[in-house]
């Protein structure tokens, strides 16, 4: 094909269409050099949400799981008029026990995130700057983030224990608190440890990535701003902060991402309490523990839309932000 | 001739595998692990091991039995092969009932030993889904030396408990020992929770949550009565921390001498005895008090069984470690390791029982006494019962609404949920 062009087409056109099937083999190539991955994703990813979404319109259970009947959204909202003529509405969109998941794993991701958001960067900053033993200090900073959830939530735990946690002896030695504390059983201090814990394991993610952020800013933006004598703390916030955002956008990302879906850490340390029942706690609790496996599974496909819906508005609204200001 | 031979070494071959008498092999048990189960479960299974020349390996799993169902049935539903064995909680029978093999031709001269009403629950559509190695009914347990040094006596009802262990409470605070409490039970939000609660309410006169034919009767005055009555235990006579307490952690603040009263199952007296125990001989047990003015006591029947998984790839092995386990031997060597009470019926007038584990034929009294769970009339929706059961105390008992108010939210629940019928 390309031998017959070459012989017959004038020297323009013969550029062109070299370079046009230059262009389809690489196209070619790449398709296939993405092929495995596209099958390996759609394998462990696509199918089994698809497969989740399809469960949640139908009525299967967990002991036939093909014999379950189409249903149409019978999961998620449904009505019945009682004999007496009272209307009473099911699903999961009327159950209380879900919006209140929907709340706390809200609440937990607003406030986890933020805290460690700000920690993170007040963490970073202390590594970026020059001093002794620099290194032995950012390799420890990242102990908590190495440790398994499942490990340290279990650790934690211990430490949280009313009678034997290291936590009230401590308080109570130092005078902070005058009786023990049921840090994980009362519903007022439940959802507080659930954050310390989470706050203390993934404060570290978010300062790695910050510092990341940080290391890339030019020196000579620092330089200025000191000969000009520009008080430190208006550094940080015209000139470091504006300048990390990206790398923080990310790590926000990641994190909300990683909050909204918690499991792990609440199953262990606190598994059944209501203060802290999150999304993914009560779906797999219909899942699994309830015969209700499409109706989890609508939960896990609400789920799914959720933490969607979140990322793509804060997406959004960072893009619409950082245009603004790439304008001035 | 060649052709032929190697024909008939291919069917030897195969009829030795199929019959398995040449390779011993390994069949997998999973049972979740309270106090010593996994060491004893070494002890009472060897025998077993010595005489068909089979292995067998215990796969531990947590303690909360909440825990082990979700990964049982996920294992289940994914058609395991890995698992042979399951021991399995007395409540579970009627939701995995189609994932078990029938042990009722197995078990046929072994199942007229057992107490009836045991092989009953286990009993689904005529199908014997699994095979009791122990039951389960919990006592009261109190510090001999406390009470006679303060003068006080057993208990008898709720309220003699609650006064009697805030006296105790407070006569031992008073000569420094800061770290003692009253009374510990388990009062975390799971299923041992649906336990205390049930013998709080029926130990009122107040029903037990779903009557045998399905009616849903939680919702009374006696049954508030007795969670209100529990209520005013917790911050007082027992830590603010029970309501994060399952077995173990009662037992640890049991075990280190710094309760008087436990709520517990008969595997934490012979723990409380071991050697290293600093409560060694100075506790005993008595049936749990009853309350309200209610005459008689309750104790929610547990206990576990042995079921063959329907998946697993050695039926005929694993089905004769079952009956092995749920056998007269295999009881009685588990009753005198590990203080579990025996399901078969003789066992309760065995004489080195009696002489090693006095308290197991005193048992009998508390066992006649067992209210089971509402398992029964609720079928695969048990499960879901129990958590808005045991959601709702939690809920009184932490003070989020009164128990009046979550009682009867928690009737109109269980209502939608029974719908026409359960």
């Amino acid at each position: 094909m390309s031998n017959s062009s070459l012989e017959n087409g004038t020297k323009h056109r013969h550029k062109t269409s070299n370079s046009l099937s230059l262009q389809q083999q690489r196209v070619r190539a790449a398709f296939w050099f993405l092929a495995p991955m596209i099958v390996m994703l759609f394998c462990v990813a696509a199918w089994p949400l698809l497969r989740t979404i399809y469960f949640s319109f139908t009525d299967t259970s967990l002991t036939s799981l093909y014999e379950g009947e189409w249903v149409w959204f019978k999961n998620y909202l449904s009505y019945r008029e009682l004999s007496s003529g009272r209307v009473i509405w099911r699903g999961t969109l009327a159950d209380p026990a879900w919006w209140n998941a929907v709340w706390n794993t809200v609440r937990f991701s607003f406030v986890s995130v933020s805290i460690e958001a700000v920690l993170g960067i007040l963490v970073a900053l202390v590594l970026n700057a020059e001093f002794k033993g620099r290194g032995l200090v950012r390799a420890a900073i990242l102990i908590p983030w190495a440790i398994p959830t499942i490990v340290s939530a279990k650790m934690w735990g211990w430490m949280l224990n009313d009678q034997f946690g290291i936590i009230n002896d401590a308080l109570l030695k130092i005078g902070l608190i005058d009786h023990k504390i049921a840090w994980t059983a009362s519903i007022d201090t439940a959802m507080i440890s659930v954050l310390i814990v989470d706050v203390w394991k993934t404060t570290p993610f978010m300062a790695l990535l910050c510092l990341a952020g940080l290391q890339m800013i030019p020196k000579d933006v620092y330089e200025a701003a000191k000969v000009d004598g520009v008080h430190p703390v208006k550094v940080f916030f015209k000139v470091t902060l504006p300048l990390v955002r990206p790398a923080l956008m990310v790590a926000v990302i990641f994190r909300i991402l990683d909050a909204l879906r918690i499991f792990d850490l609440i199953y262990v340390l606190t598994p059944n309490s209501k203060a802290t029942k999150t999304m993914s706690i009560i779906s797999r609790e219909n899942l699994f523990e309830f015969d209700k496996f499409a109706y989890g599974s609508a939960q896990s496909t609400l789920l799914f839309a959720i933490i969607a819906i979140f990322v793509a508005a804060y997406i959004w609204l960072g893009k619409v932000d950082l245009g603004g200001k790439d304008e001035r | 001739m060649i052709k032929n031979l190697k024909i008939r070494a291919l069917s030897v071959a195969t009829a030795l595998l199929l019959s398995g008498v040449a390779y011993a092999e390994n069949i997998n048990y999973v049972s979740g692990v309270t106090g010593n189960a996994l060491e004893n479960f070494k002890e009472i299974v060897a025998p077993w091991e010595k005489s068909t020349g089979n292995s067998v390996t215990f796969v531990p799993m947590p303690s909360s039995s909440t825990d082990q169902f979700g990964q049982y049935r996920l294992w289940l539903a994914a058609g395991n092969k890995d698992i042979d064995i399951y021991q399995t909680d007395v409540i579970w029978a009627p939701q995995l009932a189609e994932q078990f093999i029938d042990l009722a031709d197995a078990a046929k001269d072994l199942a007229p030993k057992h107490f009836k009403s045991i092989i009953e629950s286990q009993t689904v559509n005529g199908k014997l889904v699994a095979l009791p190695i122990f039951t389960d009914a919990p006592a009261l347990y109190y510090r001999t030396d406390l009470l006679e040094k303060h003068g006080a006596s057993i208990p008898k009802t709720w309220e003699e408990l609650t006064t009697t262990a805030q006296m105790v409470q407070d006569a031992e605070r008073a000569e420094g020992n800061a770290d003692i409490w009253g009374f510990v039970w388990q009062g975390n939000a799971y299923e041992g929770l649906t336990c205390n609660a049930l013998e709080w309410v029926k130990s009122f006169g107040g029903g037990q949550i779903i009557e045998a034919d399905g009616t849903i009767s939680i919702n009374n005055v006696k049954a508030i009565a007795a969670i209100d009555l529990v209520k005013t235990w917790v911050g007082s006579i027992s830590p603010e921390g029970v309501l994060a307490y399952q077995e173990e952690e009662a037992r640890g603040v049991w075990q280190t001498g710094n309760a008087v009263f436990m709520r517990n199952w008969p595997y934490a007296y012979g723990l409380g005895n071991g050697d290293d125990s600093p409560i060694k001989g100075k506790f005993d047990v008595v049936p749990l008090p009853t309350g309200g003015g209610h005459d008689t006591s309750a104790a929610t029947l547990g206990g576990w069984n042995v079921a063959v998984s329907k998946y697993s790839e050695h039926i005929d092995i694993a089905t004769s470690l079952a009956v092995y386990l749920a056998s007269e031997e295999a009881q009685k060597t588990r009753a005198l390791v590990s203080s579990n009470l025996p399901t078969i019926v003789a066992l309760y007038d065995d004489a080195d029982i009696a002489r090693e584990q006095p308290i197991i034929p005193s048992w009998k009294s508390v066992f006649l006494q067992a209210v089971p769970r509402p398992s029964a009339p609720t079928k695969s929706k048990y499960n879901e019962v129990s958590s808005k059961f045991w959601s709702a105390v939690h809920s009184s008992l932490s003070g989020d609404g009164t128990t009046a108010e979550n009682f009867e939210i928690l009737e109109a629940d269980l209502q939608d949920l029974k719908g026409s019928g359960w």
